[in-house]
């Protein structure tokens, strides 16, 4: 559908373009923009989870340095609350425990802490709810599931074909709340002068907040710019504005002229930057005798927020991972006073997946096949949900080629049999999958300079995936340059508009842009330009095909041990295979699979925000209590993929990859745990005290 | 209160009157703008912070600044000699053991003050033989660098990456 682009830097390991700098520590992230004389922010959080506050003393705040206190009484006022969790200081409610009630702006970050430890909060209490249980009678169904997905799906019978099925698997699944932690803690330099507001932030879309905090200012966005050339990770969480960024503009607004500095700290960042929301997945499956599905059902209850819904698309993997004739999904909400959850690195189905695939595994062990060879006989031929060919789908190919590189053919499927000295040992298999997203509105512009290099101009973030060198390899192939003659400009809302570093959409949806404007460049102006030479494309239709269903896949294997009489557990060895499209770049790229399958080790082993509901916070809420993996937590992890190149995704034949090397992870460590010592483990994380039970 | 303090931050000397509640780090970051080290937690428990106080590696967060006067501070911006980089640096670089970069300054200089402390002899949790010179296999390396978070998952690429120098440096 589309004319691929002849990949000559496409496919080349480059290294990062800004690699230099951040060696050295020179690459600016927000807080660390210079500017004059800024005023630090320190902010006053609610201690009650529900309620309204009554009173607020600031008597004991007006000490030196001190340059101003916002409440909810004298702050500036907001235009729009169409997003409530961005509603902030507008109203003496409390939604959450931790939310901003207060802030102090002073002139050194030690006075404004210690003022705001000051400032003397009175509140009415009332009874809050923050239990997450699916025996809930009040859970409600939302219109939709994140962003845009059907609640639930039915196709077919699913009791009738349960009831009949040869084998079945009823289980129930959990996965606990996790945060994203990048780490780079949030963090805004806000400027109002000359009647625009300049915000230095750490986001995934400096477009993105543009627009929301103009709106949510009353300013026209062309008052408002964005700045964010390097993010220190984000995983999501810095997706979308949070209410730090609307503190931000506040205090900016308040204090014209003076740039407001505001760092989230680590435990703030476990209240208002986002989280993954808590599931509890029951996934029933019939199989015939030959292990062949004829129903899948996956009903998940989880959590969102009173002040704004967030609902995760857990079970949407389930609709097009296998050919089971009868499927039914659901998607169910306690709706809780509690922080509001958001995205977190494959939202959906990274806990989806790992719940469904724990259940495959046990679907192989009940029809005693190979796990293998049960996804090999359910692989379907094209999208069960859609009935759309694959643009490409060759989990098959991923999972043969990682049986051979694992050494997976010897596997005894018995579980509980080998050892090591004092270790249990297993092996295990998952599928993982990730949906090719092309978002419509990014738009480049390319301009010949007179150092005869082409400026590449779009308002793209590169958050550690890669997007500065990926998208001038892109760049020089759509030009037809070497990438030396590329000078790459992103992370800026001035730059021409650019959709989210999200849902692994971004070099997808700003390369497309990218080559776009460089087709209509060389139209316009041939191989040979005059400095100044300039042409600009607007992405308004996403190239992606409508006639194919567009997704990643790939097969995670690990190799885990097991302490026979502690219950420690160790990851020696994980492989991932994926089929992904085309491969920008090979370095860049490895460094995101095995990054996201990291990310999976933790989230199997470690990664648990534990809410004590008495008070509706999290209590664990710093990285003492929350662990995410550390180097001796991973020895071999490695990635490869299969050469291909999807011909109807874009102009370069890729599909994103920064978010399936998460999917599957945490599945496959848990089927080998299994493997290892025969107890099931069906509530993540993993930890010594359930493989001891 | 306020207290004078005098330390010499990547070659430069510099005077400065600090609040007594200052850290090391926020001395660093918003007085003098060395901007390299980070800020990840403020409690010693992610090591973006890390630093070389007088040559050993340190948690600038857990330091007050005015317990330091007098040190000599290194910092990943002061390991390199300009765009000349340390070969540490330059191994990072090699492996990408970074993605987004935010912890990468402080596993830098964790992990040069990690290879002197080996030379040095300290063992770690791991060291089977206390009594012989330390050797810096791939178990010890990730027990050593284990005070420095990744949420991006370099650690692959890290534990390559000072392999590499380490190789270069022994003596063949």
């Amino acid at each position: 559908m589309t004319d691929l682009l002849e990949p000559r830097a496409i496919g080349r390991p480059l290294e990062r373009i800004e690699g230099r700098d951040k060696v050295r520590g020179l690459a600016p992230y927000a807080y660390e923009h210079p500017v004059s004389d800024p005023l630090y922010l320190h902010p006053v959080q609610a201690t009650i989870a529900r309620g309204r506050v009554v009173a607020i003393d600031t008597g004991g705040v007006a000490f030196p340095g001190v340059v101003a206190i916002l409440t909810h009484e004298n702050a500036p006022r907001l235009a729009s609350d169409e997003n409530r969790e961005l509603w902030v200081l507008q109203s003496d409610e409390v939604h959450y425990r931790g939310q901003f009630v207060a802030a102090v702006i002073a002139e050194t970050p030690e006075i404004a802490r210690e003022a705001a430890g000051q400032v003397r909060v009175e509140y009415e209490q009332q009874a809050h709810d923050a239990e997450l249980r699916p025996d809930r009678p009040d859970l409600v169904r939302p219109d939709k599931v994140n962003p845009s997905f059907d609640t639930d799906t039915q196709e077919g019978d699913v009791e009738a074909a349960l009831a009949t099925a040869a084998v079945r698997i009823d289980q129930t699944y959990t996965t606990p709340m996790e945060h994203n932690n990048p780490m780079e803690p949030h963090a805004t330099i806000a400027l109002w002068a000359d009647d625009r507001l300049v915000l230095w932030d750490s986001t995934q879309s400096a477009h993105g907040v543009r627009k929301t905090m103009a709106a949510v200012c009353g300013l026209d966005p062309a008052q408002v710019r964005v700045i964010s050339p390097h993010v220190g990770g984000g995983f999501g969480s810095k997706g979308t504005a949070h209410p730090h960024n609307a503190l931000a503009c506040l205090a900016a607004l308040a204090v014209p002229g003076q740039p407001v500095k505001f760092a989230l700290s680590r435990q703030q960042m476990f209240v208002v930057a986002g989280y993954r929301t808590p599931t509890v997945q029951r996934i029933r499956l019939g199989a015939d005798a030959d292990g062949r599905l004829t129903a899948l059902a996956h009903d998940v209850v989880e959590q969102t927020s009173k002040v704004k819904e967030f609902a995760e698309q857990t079970a949407v993997a389930s609709r097009i991972m296998y050919a089971a004739p009868n499927r039914r999904t659901s998607h169910r909400l306690a709706v809780l006073d509690v922080p509001v959850p958001s995205w977190m690195r494959a939202p959906g189905e990274t806990p989806g997946m790992f719940a469904a695939e724990v259940a495959l595994d046990e679907l192989a062990v009940a029809c005693g096949l190979d796990p293998i060879e049960l996804r090999i006989r359910n692989d379907p031929e094209s999208d069960p949900e859609s009935g759309r060919p694959w643009s490409g789908r060759n989990l098959v190919g991923c999972l043969k080629e990682g049986a051979r590189r694992f050494g997976w053919d010897v596997r005894d499927p018995k579980p509980g049999l080998r050892r090591l000295g004092d270790w249990l040992v297993g092996t295990g298999v998952a599928s993982s999958t990730y949906p090719c997203y092309v978002f419509p509105g990014s738009k480049a512009t390319i301009q010949y300079g007179t150092d005869q290099r082409y400026v590449v101009r779009i308002g793209a973030a590169d958050i550690g995936t890669g997007a500065w060198t990926a998208l001038t390899q892109i760049a020089a192939d759509a030009l037809g340059c070497p990438v030396e003659a590329v000078r790459l400009e992103i992370g800026d809302s001035d730059l021409p508009m650019a959709t989210v570093a999200g849902g692994s959409s971004g070099i997808s949806s700003w390369g497309s842009a990218i080559v776009a404007a460089a087709t209509a460049f060389r139209e316009r102006h041939g191989t040979d330009p005059g400095p100044g030479a300039r042409e600009d494309a607007e992405i308004t239709q996403p190239p992606a095909s409508r006639t194919h269903a567009l997704h990643s896949f790939g097969a995670q294997f690990a190799e885990v041990h097991v302490h026979a009489d502690t219950g420690e557990i160790r990851v020696p060895r994980m492989l991932g295979v994926f089929s992904a499209g085309r491969i920008i770049n090979p370095r860049t790229a490895r460094s995101q699979f095995i990054g996201g399958m990291t990310m999976g080790l933790s989230m199997a082993l470690h990664e648990e925000s534990v809410m004590d509901a008495r008070f509706g916070h999290v209590i664990n809420h710093d990285l003492a209590g929350y662990h995410i993996a550390v180097n001796a937590d991973v020895k071999d992890i490695d990635a490869v993929w299969l050469d291909e190149h999807d011909p109807h995704s874009n102009p370069m034949g890729s599909r994103g990859i920064g978010e399936i090397g998460i999917v599957g992870a945490a599945a496959a460590i848990a089927n080998a745990v299994w493997h290892a010592t025969g107890i099931r483990v069906r509530d993540l994380p993993i930890t010594p005290d359930k493989v001891l039970s | 209160m306020d207290a004078r303090v005098t330390l010499t931050v990547d070659g430069s000397r510099r005077e400065l009157t600090v609040d007594t509640r200052t850290t090391l780090l926020d001395l660093l970051r918003d007085r003098l703008g060395a901007m390299a080290p980070k800020k990840g937690c403020d409690h010693g428990q992610c090591g973006a912070c890390t630093v070389l106080i007088d040559g050993r590696r340190a948690t600038t967060c857990l330091a007050f600044a005015v317990a330091h006067d007098g040190a000599t501070v290194t910092t990943a911006q002061g390991l390199s000699n300009g765009a000349e980089l340390h070969p540490v640096q330059q191994d990072f670089l090699d492996h990408d053991a970074f993605q987004c970069g935010y912890c990468t300054p402080g596993q830098i200089c964790s992990a040069v003050g990690m290879i002197e402390e080996a030379r040095a002899g300290h063992p770690s949790h791991v060291t089977r033989d206390l009594t012989g010179p330390v050797v810096l296999d791939d178990e010890e390396i990730r027990e050593r660098m284990s005070g420095n978070l990744c949420r991006c998952g370099a650690y692959v690429n890290i534990v390559a990456a000072i392999r590499d120098v380490i190789l270069k440096e022994t003596p063949p």
